[in-house]
This record gives structure tokens, C-alpha cells and sequence, in this order.
């Protein structure tokens, strides 16, 4: 088994008086892909909130590389290459799609490293270069979502956090969004992906754990998931 | 002519205005009272340092000016820091009712340490009215828009095309996803009331070259103003600022030419209601559709 990553043990997490985590513990090896699957309202994406630093947990240990970084702040994560790529793509409309990809590599100062992977952002979607200059509010909802991702790719992560990025995307865009973050897994990232298509995630996924309610109610390889009955009841429609 | 300077003042102040609304949808009511600082700092640095309350040098002008900007800039980045700051997670309207304790507490401790009195300030030196293309202009009008016109093109240059002002565009958005990019969110939010500040230093140095009279509370009229012109723009734009200043420093000018100047405030709030009923976005303003 790799070296642990990130490393969440017994963790809480209030919102005011709504209990939206109780004891969540997920191990995130070194360079593996681990999913978070789960209904409406399980609290994956409050798990991926509480790592990125945007909540405090009320209780446990988020470990990252080893050290604590329960409660800290958003912008020191990214520095030490955690990114987080947030629910409902999280795109600023306001800004061009260039100085959107552009903020993905804010805290980078390697400017020829930059713009090569800006130009590879732009083989992947070739639709964001055609319109680099345009307000990235005048995209359509599947091409915002590609920007979220192209954007997440700019930060160079170590670790990246994906809240569902295949929300609202056509069918052969999903594959190709898959594609790509195999792709990233290989050259060397590690992913912490959450996603409804349970199907697709399970299926590139070295682990998984299934969430009810703000509880961990399962877990196992991807393959192993794959195959349990539950699973297949209430998340593969079987 | 005089409408445009007066409306490049309007548009200075309206800058910061509008840029901490911007990142924080907050309405910072004690700006105006930065900018009455700005004037008061200017006065007691002319007649302390170079001895002369009313028009120094070039060289001193310039530096009463500087020393001015960054004082206020300081006393912008001290009132987020005490003020705003520890209320940030909480209903707005707490930092509402802040932002207007913060204005009183500028008035009346300058009452107090400067007494009530107004003072005589000029700080630019005297000089005839230049005759440009048949109109005559006043020196301190063609000063104010020159100044102004600069501070302009700066501040659209920091906003529009640096890296800070792309994050200052970003945390105006969404300050939890401009987090996620490794924005200093704190930092940015000092870095605008900075700014602001700095640009209001200037325009009550250029008001108090304009209308000499220096005194605490000097800061309310052209402070509201100076927010009615924000919101005609556009609340939160900084382009709809500087053209909301502009449109209506003339306004106020036309209707001073034309009936009794005591009209003037009468419009500039006649413009604050008009806007509110017609287009509240403000002229320039965004509408805040959302694709899905
Ligand atoms: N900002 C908030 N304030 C209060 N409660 C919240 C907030 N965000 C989420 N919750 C609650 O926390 C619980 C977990 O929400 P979370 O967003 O983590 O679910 P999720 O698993 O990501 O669901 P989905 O698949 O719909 O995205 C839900 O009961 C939700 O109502
Ligand atoms: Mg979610």
C-alpha cells in the first residue's frame, strides 16, 4: 500500500447546528485515485470542504504529507499543492476564460512552465482557446466545466480534489473528462474524486468509500465495490 | 469645466466606494470622512512643515499630497482591520451599523482635535485661469482632471491588468473559490480599503485646493455624493465610478448655472431615487444572471 497522502481520522463537521460529518475517516494513498460516492446530501462535498480548509472540523485529524492541517486556511493548502476544484465548477464569469486559467497558477511564478501547461489546457479543450478572450460567463455550462478542470490542472497539484466534475456534461465529454483524469493520475497526481456516476468512478478507482448521512458505510478497492450488491442496489440502479 | 472637475473628485471617492463594496458588499460609510482626512492631513502638514497653510511650493504641494495618501492609506487598512474585519462572518448589517459608527467616531474625534472651526487651505500655488480651444478654465480645475485623469488610467491598469487586480476582480465574485486559488482573501480585502483610501487622500487634497475650507465634517456632503455616483455607475464597477462622478459633477454644475445653486444637493439625491426606481444596477451595472 502506498504512503498515505491525506489522511482524514474521525473527522466532524458542523454547519451551525446541522451535524454534516460524524467520525468520516478516509486514507488517500500517495499517486492513487480514491473516490467518495453517496445520495444527495451524504456530505462528500462538505469532506472535500473540510480538506481544502474552506470548513473547520468540529472534531478528528485531517493529515496531509504528514502533517496536521485541520483549520488551515484555504490559500496555504494550495501552496503546498493541495487544489481543490469545487462543486458547481466554481468559475468566475466575471473574468475572461484566459485570466480564469491564469488564476489556476496564481501562486506559480515559473512563467515558461505556466504557459506550457496552458497550452496543454488548450489541446485538451479546444473550444477554451478559441474563445480565451471572451468573459467566461458567455460559456455554456459544459464548456464552464471543462474550464473548472483546465484551471484545476493550471495549479500543478499534488493533490486534487474533484467535486463531480462530469456534472452536466454529454456523454462522450464524461469519457473524455475520465480520460483526462486517468491521464493526470498517471503523470503523477493524486485524486480524490467525488462523483454521482458511481459506475465511472468506481471503475478508475483505487479505493472507494460510500457515505450515508455523514458516515463512512463502506469501503473497499474499486473493483470490490464494483461488485457488492448494495452498491449495485442503490447506486447502479440494479 | 468646473462640473468636470468637481465630478473627477465625485469620481475619485466613488472609486473606493465602489471597490470595498466590491469585495466585501459592504458600504463603508466613514470613506467620506478618509477623504476629509486626506484634507486635514493636508492642512496641518502645509502649515506645519512647509510653514504656509495656503499654496507652497510645487515641490511642497506634492509632497503634502504624498504624505496625505499615505496616512489615509494607512487609517483605510487600520478601520478594515479593527472594524470590519472581526465582523466579516456576521450579518451585514452589523458591519453596516460599524461603518457608520466609524464615520461618527472620524467626525467627531476630529471635532475635537481640530475644533469646528474651518480653516482656510490651498495647496496648490495661485495661478491665472488658462484659455484652452475658447474656454477659460481654472489652474486648479485643469490640475484636478489632470490628476484625476492619471490616477484613472493607473488604477483601471492595476484592476484590469495585473495580477492583483485579477484577484481583486475574483474575490468580488466569490471570495471562497478565489480562496481555493491560493488568494490571500485578507490581503486583498486590505490591499482595496488601501487603494481607496489613497485615491480619496487625493481628491480631498484637490477639493480643498478647489473650495478652501478645511474642516471635520467636510467629508459628508461630497461622501454622499460621491456614493449616489457610485450607485449610478453601477455599484461595484469600477468604470461605472469614474462615469457616474463624471455625469454628476455635471449635473450639479447645469443646475447651479441655471436656477439657485441651492439645487445642487437637491439633484444629486434626485438622482439617487430616480436610479434606485429605474435601473438599481446603476448605469454600467451587471445583472447577475447565472448560467445553470
Ligand atoms: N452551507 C451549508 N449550511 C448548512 N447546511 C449545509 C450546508 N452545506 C451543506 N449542508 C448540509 O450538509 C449535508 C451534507 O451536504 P453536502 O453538500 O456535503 O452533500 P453532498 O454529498 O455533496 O450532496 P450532493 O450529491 O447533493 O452534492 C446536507 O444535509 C446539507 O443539507
Ligand atoms: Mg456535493
Amino acid at each position: 500500500m502506498a504512503d498515505a497522502l491525506l489522511e482524514l481520522t474521525n473527522v466532524d463537521v458542523h454547519y451551525g447546528a446541522i451535524h454534516a460529518l460524524r467520525g468520516v475517516s478516509v486514507r488517500v494513498g500517495e499517486g492513487e485515485i480514491v473516490t467518495l460516492i453517496g445520495a444527495n446530501g451524504a456530505g462528500k462535498t462538505t469532506t472535500l470542504r473540510a480538506v481544502s480548509g474552506m470548513l473547520k472540523p468540529s472534531a478528528g485529524q485531517i493529515r496531509y504529507g504528514g502533517q496536521e492541517i485541520g483549520g488551515l486556511k484555504p490559500h496555504k493548502l494550495v501552496a503546498r499543492g493541495l487544489c481543490h476544484a469545487p462543486e458547481g465548477r466554481g468559475i468566475f464569469p466575471n473574468l475572461t476564460i484566459l485570466e480564469n486559467l491564469k488564476l489556476g497558477a496564481f501562486l506559480r511564478r515559473d512563467s515558461a512552465e505556466i504557459a506550457k501547461d496552458l497550452e496543454h489546457g488548450f489541446t485538451l479543450f479546444p473550444r477554451l482557446r478559441e474563445r480565451a478572450g471572451q468573459m467566461a460567463g458567455t460559456l455554456s455550462g459544459g464548456e464552464q466545466q471543462m474550464l473548472a478542470i483546465a484551471r484545476a490542472l493550471m495549479a500543478r497539484p499534488r493533490l486534487l480534489l474533484l467535486d463531480e466534475p462530469s456534472l452536466g456534461l454529454a456523454p462522450q465529454v464524461v469519457e473524455t473528462i475520465f480520460k483526462i483524469i486517468q491521464e493526470i493520475n498517471k503523470a503523477g497526481v493524486t485524486i480524490l474524486l467525488v462523483e454521482q456516476n458511481a459506475h465511472l468512478a468506481l471503475g478508475i478507482a483505487n479505493h472507494g468509500y460510500v457515505l450515508e448521512t455523514g458516515s463512512v458505510v463502506q469501503t473497499g478497492t474499486g473493483a470490490e465495490l464494483l461488485k457488492s450488491p448494495e452498491i449495485r442496489k442503490a447506486y447502479l440502479g440494479e | 469645466m468646473d462640473g468636470v472637475s468637481l465630478g473627477a473628485i465625485y469620481a475619485l471617492i466613488a472609486l473606493g466606494y465602489t471597490m470595498v463594496y466590491g469585495v466585501l458588499q459592504l458600504i463603508n460609510f466613514a470613506h467620506g470622512d478618509v477623504f476629509m482626512l486626506g484634507s486635514m492631513i493636508g492642512w496641518y502638514a502645509s502649515a506645519r512643515w512647509t510653514g504656509e497653510s495656503q499654496h507652497p511650493s510645487i515641490l511642497g504641494a506634492v509632497a503634502v499630497t504624498l504624505l496625505s495618501m499615505v496616512l489615509c492609506g494607512c487609517v483605510g487598512f487600520v478601520i478594515e482591520r479593527l472594524a470590519y474585519r472581526p465582523l466579516r462572518g456576521a450579518p451585514k448589517i452589523n458591519s453596516l451599523i460599524t461603518a457608520i459608527g466609524v464615520s461618527f467616531f472620524l467626525e467627531y474625534g476630529g471635532q475635537y482635535a481640530f475644533g469646528p472651526n474651518p480653516r482656510a487651505f490651498g495647496v496648490l500655488p495661485h495661478r491665472p485661469p488658462l484659455h484652452l480651444f475658447g474656454i477659460t478654465i481654472g489652474y486648479v480645475d485643469v490640475v484636478t482632471i489632470v490628476i484625476s485623469v492619471l490616477l484613472m488610467v493607473v488604477l483601471q491598469r492595476i484592476v484590469f491588468h495585473s495580477r492583483i487586480g485579477t484577484a481583486m476582480r475574483a474575490v468580488s465574485w466569490n471570495p471562497s473559490v478565489a480562496a481555493l486559488m491560493g488568494i490571500n482573501i485578507d490581503f486583498i480585502i486590505s490591499f482595496t480599503f488601501v487603494l481607496g483610501s489613497v485615491l480619496a487622500a487625493v481628491a480631498g487634497i484637490l477639493y480643498a485646493s478647489k473650495y478652501p475650507s478645511v474642516h471635520p465634517l467636510m467629508g459628508l456632503m461630497p461622501g454622499l455624493k460621491a456614493f449616489v455616483a457610485a450607485v449610478l455607475g453601477g455599484i461595484g464597477n469600477v468604470p461605472g465610478a469614474m462615469l457616474g462622478g463624471l455625469l454628476l459633477g455635471l449635473a450639479e454644475q447645469l443646475v447651479s448655472g441655471y436656477t439657485s445653486s441651492s439645487w445642487r444637493d437637491a439633484v444629486a439625491f434626485g438622482i439617487l431615487i430616480l436610479i434606485l426606481l429605474i435601473k438599481p444596477s446603476g448605469l454600467l451595472g451587471k445583472g447577475t444572471a447565472e448560467k445553470v
